[in-house]
């Protein structure tokens, strides 16, 4: 018996498609909030949070129980503008999201600095990206547990950013 | 021994373990029988026989003698299938006028509310079950996300939490005490502490406990507690929990109007003291890794302070 | 017996694999391929085995940091899934895709490329499942996967799409074993092996292999759904889109019971072929056994919803299902009693390590096969579900009523295999390490389970008291990996320095007693005529089958019911198409955890792999049109 298992080995593994390491990591550890905005450079943000299947789950669940979806729905927006189009009004880099959720805007966003860690607002911030098909695929979520109001932000297709200046949000 | 099936507390633990206690000795019997005509088989010393008459005598022998192990296989295990199913009905019965719970399962934690009878209002609490001795309490369950299993081994059998449905249980106490169990469905990374308690208490016990749940919460007294509930209202604590009475009506987490009268935190991992309460609020996931609830940034004197108005929330 | 020497040349030639490295790939001989299964199987048992003992160590002590949740949880889920879908299932099968051909006097098995597909698939769902493993994609929701908590919304990821997607590999793998199986044990029959003369171990993977075909349709669809409802928004299992946590447990569980008596079964074969060897004379009750062998696989099927109990299902339909799992102690019960029977009126036994290890089955299924009947029971199952008793409840009985007898099996039948035999002192020891390492191991955790300990905990409190038995079950699972050790070392040892064994050590009585140790790659030089259900034993001179072909693969098919001849076939040659339809059929798998649109592209390889492997060869048609005897040209 001649054994053929490295070579078997390495088939496999570069059968199995996108590497898990990223995706996969389970970060159970959480950064209580921070009186400064941290900065994070974007491969670190991108390989703990964008990149991260399990931090975007647990930012959709904090969209729901801090309850974003009472402004923003599931994304498609009522009083606070759609998260899953292609306008943002002030920029979708993650540190400018992560401003907006921290430190509010204009017309009703609320600040939430202090009462939410900063774990939990870059996951939000990573959750919020996928809502335009910012994430890859394999790492966005899934369908929730709960009635289907859109399509899973897996399948959103990638939305391309275009600004929109403040005074023209007129969310009707 | 608090969290043992083979210390029953309740009619209905009582019940099935004499029932396994049946069992064990049904089984003991068979197995010592059984193993005991292979040993006896297997030692004995025996010719090569050739006459083949007395082969196939003994084989006759052999067939009848399996013949009637069959049988008696047979009978013990339909006179065992009667008695479970003998057992099952007679805990179905149910005396007196039961009292109703509904149990909520999350990761990781039990939502509790005692439904209001005679419009004295809800009760809400998590983690722990107080209950009267000798009556009846009827369980209606459900889970908020995964599947959990409520389990107190010292009063009955488990019942599964299951989304989009519910499920009951009864149990009842017979003595007072502190019956522990834990949830016993997998439910991700805190399953292995997720721990109920219920509290068997005298009826007098009960309701008391019960009047004191109704109410709003104690108003802080000392400067040290008005601290605290200033810093509760201004930092994450208000995003997820309530307390009734104050600004704070968070729905995500349990409710904390009356923490300070719980035995323990955590969903049983911690006991309930102002030093643990600092360990688990400055870092809930070095306690329990995966948990929901955030760290937050206080400093030495404001988590004091925090820990203190909450230990005094009784 | 005499071989003389030209027909064996010839043979040889038809017969043997090709040459080379790429001969090894394109192999369809069912011996060398079922080496292949036991090999890779046995591998993956020692991979399950080592997370158990890091298990083991994570539980030995209370509120210990040795591994923490979320590496707790791939473990259990790995160990669960790679014993259930890696080991016990395939090697089961494996012994069958070995023996049933030998044991029935046949050449080859069914369909041999299929068989050679089986193993790639096989082979390469494993080394997908653990590649996930190391790159920290393994599954971390049980080996059973429960929804909502494996589902799209609490599993994130592709965990759990790869655990699902193995349940694809391995049961295709099964399934298409299953159809060999069956074939080759009604089909392909000496002349004159009636169906009351076919070996009790071939009854016992027949009917396995119909359970399989009944039973894994179950998982392969509610897989699916769960990969449909992670991947394109189905709603199977979402209540609030109409679905049903339950749906998955019903259609997991009526496959996964079905499963573990899909592990069981064989191995009670297995038995039925050791004790009468070594009680020297034929087992009494054939009959009962076979029915009793029938009527399990039937009940296995009703059994389901006791894993359920704690559900709050309706009670009345609780009830048949605590009918049911404990009447199926009546067939199980009968088999032993055969047994014993058999052991009662035979020679002066002979304590060979086979039948050592099959002793061990006695003194632990019994135990195993009692607390099923306690689980059975929806009052008692009630305080004792998802506890570590019944994680002591499946130990015994799937090591063992499967483990034991399987461990019997390879001293038993590593003299044919491989022309030696195992060294019988190592074998001891083997064993009673083995015995030792799994009650001290298992034992205890009866008793956690009543105190109160839950199943998948990856830790527990101090205040527990649970503490010391957790430790001396981690003592007896080291206990068990030495024994495991042991039997690797024996193995290896015996493959070099082992006494040569000749065609029958044990003056067994089956047929593939009859030829070489290991068989040539013809198995038979003649196909052996059978005139009753121990042929060898069976005193005079044996006549055999002449007239067939040695210049092609020509396979004799018999009736279904005698076993009378009916016509002969030419079996394929090796080939490479089975390797490459497998490795098309990966791709679309693999695929298709990452995007539905493999399904589509990736149908295109896999198409062109079977019209190659189907292909007709110019060669071969030549061939048999030039042996084919027509009605109105006189016999040859």
């Amino acid at each position: 018996m001649r054994f053929r298992f490295p070579e078997m080995l390495a088939l496999a593994v570069v059968c199995t498609g996108t590497c898990g390491c990223t995706r996969e990591r389970r970060d159970l550890s959480d950064v209580p909030p921070s009186a400064s905005i941290p900065r994070l450079t974007p491969s670190q943000y991108d390989r703990q949070y964008q990149s991260n299947a399990y931090a975007m789950s647990q930012g959709k669940h904090l969209f729901e129980w801090f309850n974003c979806v009472g402004c923003h729905a599931h994304g498609g927006g009522s009083i606070g503008p759609a998260l899953m189009d292609a306008d943002w009004i002030y920029g979708d880099d993650p540190q400018s999201i992560y401003q907006t959720i921290l430190g509010g805007r204009p017309n009703g966003m609320p600040a939430f600095n202090g009462r939410i860690s900063q774990t939990q607002a870059w996951q939000l911030v990573a959750y919020v990206r996928s809502l335009s098909g910012q994430a890859s695929k394999s790492a966005s979520p899934s369908r929730s547990d709960s009635l289907q109001l859109k399509e899973a932000e897996q399948s959103q297709p990638r939305q391309q950013m275009q600004p929109a200046a403040p005074a023209s949000s007129q969310h009707q | 021994m608090n969290h043992s099936a083979l210390h029953p507390a309740g009619l209905h633990a009582a019940q099935i373990a004499h029932l396994g206690l049946t069992f064990l000795i049904v089984s003991c019997a068979v197995y010592v029988m059984v193993i005991g005509v292979l040993l006896a088989v297997l030692i004995r010393r025996r010719r090569r026989g050739s006459d083949p008459n007395t082969l196939s005598r003994s084989e006759r022998r052999a067939l009848i003698g399996v013949g009637v192990a069959v049988g008696i296989t047979t009978v013990v295990v339909t006179a065992l299938a009667i008695s479970e199913f003998v057992t099952r009905r007679s805990l179905e019965q149910d005396t007196g006028e039961p009292l109703h719970v509904r149990i909520i399962g999350h990761q990781w934690w039990w939502e509790v509310q005692y439904s209001s009878d005679s419009g004295a209002g809800q009760v809400q609490t998590a983690n722990e079950l107080h209950i009267p001795v000798g009556r009846p309490v009827q369980l209606q369950m459900t889970s908020q996300d995964v599947i959990h299993s409520f389990w107190v081994p010292n009063l009955q059998g488990k019942r599964d939490l299951i989304p989009g449905r519910t499920t009951h249980i009864s149990l009842v106490a017979d003595q007072p005490g502190r019956y522990e169990g834990q949830c016993a469905e997998f439910c991700g990374f805190q399953h292995a502490k997720m721990r109920i308690v219920v509290d068997a208490q005298s009826p007098a016990d009960f309701d008391a406990w019960r009047q004191v749940q109704l109410q709003s919460a104690r108003e802080p007294v000392s400067d040290l507690e008005r601290r605290g509930k200033q810093v509760f209202e201004n930092s994450t604590c208000v995003m997820c929990h309530a307390i009734q009475g104050s600004l704070a009506s968070g729905t995500i987490g349990p409710d904390l109007t009356h923490v300070g009268s719980r035995s323990s935190i955590a969903a049983g991992t911690l006991p309930n003291t102002p030093q643990t309460l600092v360990l688990w609020i400055a870092n809930p996931s070095a306690v329990k890794p995966g948990t929901a609830m955030p760290s937050a940034a206080l400093s030495g004197e404001d988590l004091r302070s925090l820990a203190t108005y909450l230990a005094s929330l009784k | 017996m005499s071989y003389p020497e030209e027909n064996e040349a010839a043979l040889h030639r038809t017969w043997s694999e090709r040459p080379g490295w790429l001969g090894w790939l394109m192999a369809v001989n069912h011996r060398t391929i079922a080496k292949r299964y036991l090999v890779t199987t046995l591998l993956f048992f020692v991979a399950a085995g080592i997370m158990a003992l890091l298990m083991r160590l994570q539980l030995a002590r209370p509120e210990n940091t040795f591994l923490d949740t979320d590496r707790y949880s791939q473990l259990f889920s790995m160990h669960g899934s790679v014993m259930m879908f890696l080991f016990a299932v395939p090697i089961m099968e494996a012994v069958g895709v070995y023996l049933v051909p030998l044991m029935v006097g046949a050449r080859n098995i069914a369909f041999p490329r299929l068989n050679a597909f089986s193993y790639w698939i096989f082979l390469f769902g494993g080394l997908m499942f653990f590649a996930a493993f190391l790159l920290n994609t393994g599954p971390e929701a049980g080996w059973f996967s429960y929804v909502p908590l494996a589902g799209p919304d609490y599993s994130p990821g592709k965990r759990t799409d790869f655990w699902a997607q193995l349940i694809t590999f391995t049961e295709l793998s099964a399934l298409v074993v299953s159809i060999e199986i069956i074939v080759t044990a009604l089909k392909m029959r000496a002349p004159g092996m009636s169906l009351d003369r076919i070996p009790l171990l071939v009854w016992a993977e027949v009917v396995t292999a119909f359970m399989v075909i009944f039973a894994m349709p179950a998982v392969m669809l509610s897989s699916t759904f769960l990969i449909t409802d992670r991947l394109v928004s189905t709603h199977f299992y979402n209540p609030a889109g109409g679905g049903d946590p339950l749906l998955w447990q019903h259609l997991f569980w009526f496959f996964g019971h079905p499963e573990v008596y899909i592990i069981f079964v064989p191995a009670l074969g297995m038995i039925s072929q050791i004790i009468p060897t070594f009680a020297r004379r034929p087992v009494v009750g054939y009959l009962g056994l076979v029915m009793a062998l029938v009527i399990t696989a039937f009940l296995a099927f009703g059994l389901w919803v006791h894993h359920m109990f704690a559900t709050g299902l309706p009670p009345l339909g609780m009830s048949f299902f605590t009918a049911a799992s404990i009447l199926i102690a009546i067939p199980t019960g009968l088999q032993i009693f055969c047994w014993i029977a058999t052991l009662a009126t035979g020679g002066q036994v002979r304590f060979a390590t086979p039948l050592l290890f099959v002793i061990g089955f006695f003194f632990t299924f019994i135990i195993g096969g009692l607390t099923g009947v306690w689980l059975g029971s929806t009052t008692l199952d009630s305080q004792l579900h998802d506890t570590y008793f019944v994680v002591a409840h499946l130990h015994y009985v799937l090591i063992g009523g499967a483990i034991m007898p399987l461990f019997g099996a390879f001293y038993f039948w590593f003299p044919k295999v491989t022309g030696r035999l195992l060294s019988e002192s190592l074998g001891k020891w083997n064993f009673w390490l083995f015995f030792i390492g799994f009650h001290v191991t298992f034992f205890p955790m009866h008793a956690l389970g009543l105190d109160g300990m839950t199943r998948r905990i990856y830790t527990y409190g101090a205040d527990r008291g649970w503490q010391e038995l957790n430790l001396v079950a981690t003592v007896g699972a080291f206990i068990l990996a030495i024994s495991v050790l042991v039997f690797i070392v024996n193995v290896i040892v015996s493959l070099r320095r082992g006494a040569l064994a000749g065609d029958n050590p044990w003056n067994a009585s089956t047929l593939e007693w009859a030829t070489r140790s290991p068989p040539p790659p013809y198995n038979f030089q003649f196909i052996p005529v059978v005139e009753s259900r121990d042929p060898l034993w069976q005193k005079g001179e044996r006549r055999h089958v002449v007239g067939l072909s040695n210049e092609v693969r020509s396979v004799l098919i018999t009736a279904i019911h005698d076993a009378q001849p009916d016509h002969t076939t030419t079996f394929p040659s090796p080939s490479l198409w089975p390797l490459l339809s497998a490795l098309a059929t990966t791709g679309l798998f693999v695929g298709s955890i990452f995007t539905p649109w493999a399904v589509l592209w990736g149908s295109i390889p896999v198409a062109v792999g079977l019209i190659g492997w189907f292909w007709p060869s110019h060669r071969e048609t030549e061939i048999n049109r030039r042996l084919e005897i027509k009605p109105e040209s006189p016999a040859r």
